[in-house]
Order: structure tokens, then C-alpha cells, then sequence
């Protein structure tokens, strides 16, 4: 199997050196940065997830990526994830295909409810319809993205006769991953949709997840369609030793996890539960580049996945540690992973 | 009431094939269903709940002495009340504005302060209704188990009115490996819901009494 390594952001806010956060302005241009970094430093893919909140302020990645693709050759750049329910599918295709036309070709999208729902509200959509929401826009962007005029007709935007939707693709359909958390009826939608799966892990035991690369497998033969690959997206932070990388995050993550917390009424990380997530059996890649290498080739294995996507930063965290982790990640836990699986 | 025989399973999502797959461990028979028809679940049941029955929500049902309800609470209105009398109901969900959008019955009913299994039992009058199954984490409800008498056995709370109803819930909590902890109503179940004191939490049973008591105490 060919493995390939990427770096996810949701355009945390960073704090300067003395805790102060940054603008948020300054922080997608640092996002810019590590984007250029991420292909300096021999990774595969850099993805920006949408966000609408003072901690995340990252409502339009793909202008960024945008900015980052003026300044690479290589690195594939796509959403992670774009919110696809509260976003006409016809927009997202024509940004997105702008995307791999600025790019020479690397643009990529991974489409999801989103974990964070705050778009909901913005755009005047209702949290209740959100599985109505999502089927009928993922069935549109398969369409879409199949290139070609589209004719379509449903209850969530305005039908489509014969459309010619522009621009059109240079070297066909870019990759397209629905973003799955949990529930394996979008496995299943993943699979008659044609599109990639990609597995947001974020917490609990990884290895759970391995019945859903078989039901995924097994579904796209069931629909006909050729195999795709499974990515795997989880949160983490490398630093030169486990203590470090720790200390670090720790403290950032205990913060964003309370504020989401008060939102959606789940419980505060205690530190019992962060060792928890942070050792063998957990869901966040935190430590040394050794440490960090042994479970993502573990749970490539375990899960059958072929793309491990590592979400790096926290609001809090300072650019410079930003930027080292990104070193560290590129330069030594990947060439580490890629030689334990051999 | 008897203690749970047969479980159907009412949802296929984030939450209903990890009951499912306790309860099967457990030695339960299980029925899943999702919203349609039995074909559509057929290939998830098969590889990730192995040895449930896939059916259609309305024969789950009728076959089983206890239902769960595992789907989404804004889709708790497409259930037909009528299929479900009789029987002992686990309402495992939950309330969650943020996640599931507002809904009115409950923004109410929470300001009254009630429970959302309250509102819940309201719409289901001809069936003995039990808060269980809710606060531990889907991605952590499985890994967390342990059978009775293990080290780091951890609790699961069981609220309801029919002490009868709450005895069978809690005996089904104990096998699928969790320390039950009994709350001797639906409006005591608050604890259990999104923001009470032990939602998301997986806790000891000292840990889970000390912080559901203290909480219902100062109610009073």
C-alpha cells in the first residue's frame, strides 16, 4: 500500500510568545505559512477545516489555500472539512475546482456535517434537518463532480436543467472524502456516493473503527463502484519528547475542550481521561516523534487506511510551536512511519 | 416487571450499534432498526453488530419485551407510540440544542424543569419509560465496560417512576457491565442529561454517587 501524510488545521488562533492571542488576521497568515512549511517539510497534503468561532476564525479556507497554492508545487490542499450542509454544493464544486485550477491539479475536498455546527444559525439553516441537509448536497456534488451538464431536482436549493457548472475540471474529478465520526450509515452513504471515506477519530479507541474499512470496502463492491481509500483524521501535537509535547498541549486543550463543552453540555478532559487519549489505546497523537510514529503506523494497520491526516495546533498555541511540530511531523515521524510499515 | 428478555434496538446511527453489540455480548437476542427498510442496515449489522437481526423498526417491536431508543431526539416524533405500549422502554437520548437543533417540547419542558425523558414518557403513556444508556460516550460505552467485580468497573445511571421498571434497566446496566445506579424518577434523571454533573463523564460508583446525590440534594 502507498501511505501518504497530511496536516489538518482549523485555523486555531495563536497566541504570541507572551500568551497574548493574535489577530485573526495574522493567524491565517501564519496558517499561509505553515501551509508553505507543511510541503518544505515533505508532507503530502495540507487541509483547512471551516469554522465560525473567535477560537477557530477560519469560515473561508479555500481563499487560504488559495494563497498557500501560489506559493508550492507539490502539496495536494484541500477542505478538512468543509460544512457541507449549511454550503450550496454548487459553490463549494466551483471554489474548489478554482482551487485545482490555481494549483496545477492538487485540490482535494473532504465533505461533512462538521462537528461544529455554528454555520447552521449563520446561514439559516435548522439543526434538525441536518440528515436531509447533507444527503441531498452529497448527492449533487457527486454529481457535479463527475463533470458534464447536471440536471437535478430536491428540496434544498434551487433545481438545476441541463446546468453547465464552471469551470469545468482539466484532468477529471479531484478527490472528494466524506467525513465520517461515528455513524455507519455514512459509510454506506459514502460508498453508493462513490466517494473516499475519511474517519475524523477523536476520541476513544481507534481501533473500533476497523469494522468500518471492511463495511466500506464491502459496500462500494455492493454499489458496483471501484475500491477508494480510507483516511484517517486525528488531533495531536508533536514536540521534541512526550513530557514537552505534553506540557504544551495540555493545558490548550483542556481550554477549547471546556469552551466547546458549555456548548454541547459534554464533560471537561480531567487529566486521567487526557493520559487516556494520549496512550496506545486513545484517539490524540501527542508526544515525541517516536511516540507519535508508533501509533499512527499501528492504527494504519489496525484500520486499513492508507492516509493519515494529523490536526495540528490549538487556540493557544504560538506559531514557533507550530512550526516545529510541522518539522518534526515531516521530517521525523513520517520517514519513521513510513519505515515501520515498511 | 420482568427482567428484559429481548431487545430492539430503534436506531442504526452513532449510538444503536454500540447498544446493540453490549447487549449481544451480554447474551441478549437483539433486534436493530434503523428508519426504512431492514435491506438498508443489512450490510452494517452484518459486519459491525455480527448476530443482531436487522428488521423493520415495527416488527422489532412487536417481538421484543424492551426497546431502545437510540435515534436522534428530533426524530423521536416518527415513532408510533402505539408499537411501543406495553413495553419496557430505555430512552437513551438525549436533549442537545447544539447538536440537534431546538425543540420546542423540550425548551419547555426544560424550563418547567423537567427531564427530556419526562417529555419523553408523556408521548408514550402506555409504556414503562427509563433514563439509562445516555451520559457515557458512544466512542467510550464499549471500551469502558467490565464484567461485576472488576477493579475499574465503572457506573451508569438508571432513572425512572416504576420501580419495577427501573429494577429490570438496572439489571440489564449490570450485565452489559457497568454498576447501576438507581434514581427514583425521570425528573431525578436530569443529572443524567447534557450539562448535569455526570453526562460524559465515566465514573467509579463513589464518584458517580457522591456527584449525582450532591446534585438531586440541592434541588431540594
Amino acid at each position: 500500500m502507498t501511505y501518504t501524510f497530511g496536516l489538518d488545521t482549523f485555523g486555531d488562533r495563536e497566541s504570541g510568545a507572551d500568551g497574548t492571542p493574535l489577530s485573526h488576521a495574522q493567524t491565517i497568515r501564519n496558517v499561509v505559512e505553515e501551509g508553505v512549511f507543511a510541503e518544505q517539510a515533505g508532507l503530502d497534503f495540507f487541509g483547512i477545516g471551516e469554522h465560525h468561532t473567535d477560537y477557530f476564525p477560519m469560515p473561508a479556507g479555500d481563499v487560504a489555500l488559495a494563497a498557500i497554492a501560489a506559493r508550492t508545487e507539490r502539496i495536494r490542499l484541500g477542505s478538512a472539512v468543509t460544512v457541507l450542509s449549511s454550503d450550496d454544493p454548487v459553490r463549494v464544486f466551483q471554489r474548489y475546482s478554482t482551487l485545482d485550477a490555481v494549483s496545477g491539479g492538487r485540490a482535494e475536498v473532504i465533505l461533512g456535517r462538521g462537528s461544529s455546527i455554528e454555520s447552521f444559525p449563520l446561514f439559516g439553516y435548522d439543526l434538525a434537518d441536518y440528515e436531509d441537509l447533507f444527503e441531498e448536497k452529497a448527492t449533487l456534488f457527486a454529481e457535479l463532480l463527475k463533470g458534464g451538464p447536471v440536471t437535478w431536482d430536491g428540496k434544498t436549493r434551487a433545481p438545476l436543467l441541463n446546468q453547465d457548472v464552471v469551470p469545468h475540471l482539466e484532468s477529471g474529478p479531484f478527490p472528494a472524502w466524506i467525513g465520517v465520526g461515528g455513524n455507519p450509515q455514512s459509510v454506506i452513504r459514502a460508498a453508493r456516493l462513490g466517494l473516499s471515506l475519511a474517519l475524523a477519530i477523536i476520541g476513544g479507541p481507534p481501533a473500533r473503527f476497523a469494522a468500518y474499512s471492511e463495511l466500506f470496502r464491502r459496500a462500494l463492491e455492493k454499489f458496483g463502484q471501484p475500491p477508494r481509500p480510507v483516511l484517517v483524521h486525528s488531533p495531536g501535537h508533536v514536540a521534541a519528547t512526550d513530557e514537552q509535547a505534553k506540557a504544551e498541549f495540555w493545558p490548550r486543550w483542556r481550554e477549547v475542550i471546556a469552551l466547546v463543552a458549555e456548548e454541547r453540555g459534554f464533560a471537561v478532559p480531567t487529566e486521567a481521561s487526557f493520559d487516556r487519549e494520549t496512550g496506545p489505546d486513545g484517539a490524540l497523537y501527542v508526544g515525541s516523534p517516536e511516540t507519535v510514529a508508533d501509533k499512527i503506523a499501528a492504527n494504519l494497520r489496525a484500520l486499513g487506511a492508507s492516509r493519515f491526516d494529523l490536526k495540528y495546533g490549538l487556540p493557544g498555541l504560538t506559531h514557533d510551536q507550530l512550526m516545529t511540530a510541522i518539522e518534526l511531523y515531516g521530517r521525523r515521524v513520517v520517514p519513521r512511519v513510513r519505515e515501520l510499515l515498511g | 416487571m420482568q427482567n428484559v428478555h429481548r431487545l430492539a434496538v430503534l436506531g442504526a446511527g452513532h449510538v444503536g450499534p454500540v447498544i446493540a453489540r453490549l447487549a449481544l455480548r451480554a447474551g441478549y437476542p437483539v433486534a436493530i432498526a434503523a428508519s426504512g427498510d431492514p435491506d438498508d442496515i443489512a450490510l452494517i449489522t452484518e459486519l459491525v453488530i455480527p448476530g443482531a437481526e436487522p428488521r423493520w423498526a415495527s416488527d422489532a417491536a412487536a417481538d421484543a419485551d424492551t426497546v431502545v431508543l437510540a435515534m436522534p431526539l428530533h426524530r423521536f416524533g416518527d415513532v408510533n407510540p402505539g408499537l411501543l405500549a406495553g413495553k419496557l422502554v430505555i430512552d437513551a437520548m438525549n436533549y442537545w440544542p447544539a447538536s440537534d437543533g431546538v425543540l420546542a417540547a423540550f425548551e419547555d419542558g426544560a424550563s418547567n424543569g423537567h427531564g427530556s425523558s419526562e417529555i419523553v414518557a408523556r408521548r408514550l403513556a402506555g409504556s414503562a419509560v427509563v433514563k439509562a444508556l445516555n451520559h457515557i460516550g458512544y466512542h467510550e460505552l464499549e471500551d469502558r465496560a467490565r464484567p461485576a467485580g472488576a477493579p475499574d468497573r465503572r457506573a451508569a445511571g438508571v432513572a425512572g417512576d416504576d420501580p419495577a421498571a427501573v429494577a429490570a434497566v438496572a439489571d440489564l446496566t449490570d450485565r452489559i457491565g457497568y454498576d447501576p445506579v438507581r434514581l427514583d424518577s425521570l425528573r431525578a434523571g436530569r443529572v443524567l442529561q447534557p450539562g448535569g454533573p455526570v453526562f460524559g463523564q465515566v465514573l467509579t460508583l463513589p464518584e458517580f454517587e457522591r456527584a449525582a446525590y450532591e446534585d438531586v440534594r440541592s434541588w431540594s
